[in-house]
C-alpha cells in the first residue's frame, strides 16, 4: 500500500523530533543516528522509515554509505505556525469524542 | 490521517476560529462542556469549579506528581444557552497572557453528529500570534529536553 503518512504523526513522537533536531545541522548515517539513542537500532530504523515516508528526510548515497538529510521544504509544513496549534486542538477533540462515545454507551447499553 | 479540526486565523487579526465536527449527538457534545467529571477527563486537568450559568465561572488546575501546580486557568461564563451557546472568558493564571473571550456555538448536523464553532478573541494581534505559536514552541522545547537527556545519559557533554 502506497500510504503517505501525515507530517503531524511524525512530529508527535519525541524521538522523531529529536532525530529531526539532530539532522538540522548535519547529515548522518542510520548507525550514527542510532548511536545517539538508547533505543534499539531497529526502533530507530522504524522512526527513520516513518520520517522518510513523510518526506521529512531523504536518503543520500555517499559512496557505500547512505546518509539521512533533512528536507527543509517539508519542514516548512511543520513550521507553518498554525499547524501545532491545530494538532493540539485536534488531539483534545479526539479525546472528547472518544470519552463521550464511551459515556454514551454506558448510558444506553442496549444501543 | 486528515485532521478533523480546522483553524482559521487571518493574518493581521486578533481573533481566530476553531471548528470541528463530532460523531456525537448534540446533547453529548454539549455535555462534555458542562459535566465537570467528563470535562476533566478530556481536558486532562482537574476541574476545581464549574458553574454553568450567566455570571457563573470555572477553574482548572493541573498538578505534577509532587503536588505542585503546573497549570491553572479560570474564566467567567457570560452567556449559557443549553445545547446552543456558551460565551466565556479564559485566562491562564501566572502567565504573561491576558484574558481572552470565547464564543462557543454548538449545532446539530444529524441525530448522530454535531458541530462546534469556537471563536476566540485576543487582546492584541501579537497576543493571538503568540498563543498560536505556543504549542510549536513547546514541541521544540520537549525535543530539546529529550536531546539533553540523551546526551547526558550517553556522556556526550
Amino acid at each position: 500500500m502506497n500510504f503517505r503518512r501525515d507530517v503531524f504523526q511524525a512530529i508527535a513522537d519525541p524521538t522523531r523530533r529529536a532525530i529531526l533536531l539532530l539532522l538540522a545541522t548535519q547529515s548522518l548515517t542510520a548507525g550514527a543516528i542510532a548511536s545517539h539513542f538508547q533505543t534499539a537500532r531497529p526502533t530507530v530504523s522504524k522512526h527513520l522509515q516513518i520520517l522518510t515516508q513523510c518526506n521529512l528526510l531523504y536518503q543520500e548515497q555517499n559512496g557505500r554509505e547512505i546518509h539521512y538529510r533533512l528536507n527543509p521544504h517539508q519542514m516548512k509544513e511543520v513550521d507553518e505556525f498554525i499547524a501545532p496549534f491545530r494538532k493540539l486542538w485536534d488531539d483534545r477533540f479526539n479525546k472528547l469524542e472518544a470519552i463521550m462515545q464511551e459515556h454514551m454507551k454506558k448510558q444506553n447499553p442496549n444501543q | 490521517m486528515k485532521l478533523k479540526t480546522q483553524v482559521h486565523a487571518n493574518e493581521g487579526c486578533q481573533d481566530l476560529t476553531v471548528t470541528r465536527e463530532f460523531n456525537l449527538p448534540l446533547e453529548f457534545l454539549f455535555k462534555a462542556y458542562t459535566d465537570a467529571e467528563l470535562l476533566a477527563q478530556w481536558m486532562g486537568t482537574t476541574v476545581t469549579k464549574l458553574d454553568c450559568q450567566p455570571h457563573g465561572g470555572y477553574r482548572f488546575e493541573t498538578r505534577d506528581k509532587n503536588g505542585n501546580v503546573v497549570f491553572s486557568a479560570n474564566g467567567t461564563i457570560h452567556k449559557f444557552v443549553p445545547n446552543k451557546t456558551i460565551v466565556r472568558t479564559f485566562e491562564m493564571e501566572n502567565s504573561p497572557f491576558d484574558v481572552q473571550l470565547e464564543f462557543l456555538e454548538f449545532e446539530s448536523l444529524t441525530p448522530e453528529t454535531s458541530k462546534l464553532t469556537m471563536h476566540i478573541v485576543y487582546r492584541t494581534i501579537t497576543m493571538r500570534d503568540q498563543m498560536l505559536q505556543l504549542p510549536f514552541a513547546q514541541g521544540i522545547n520537549m525535543a530539546h529536553n529529550r536531546l539533553e537527556e540523551i546526551f547526558k545519559t550517553n556522556n556526550y557533554e
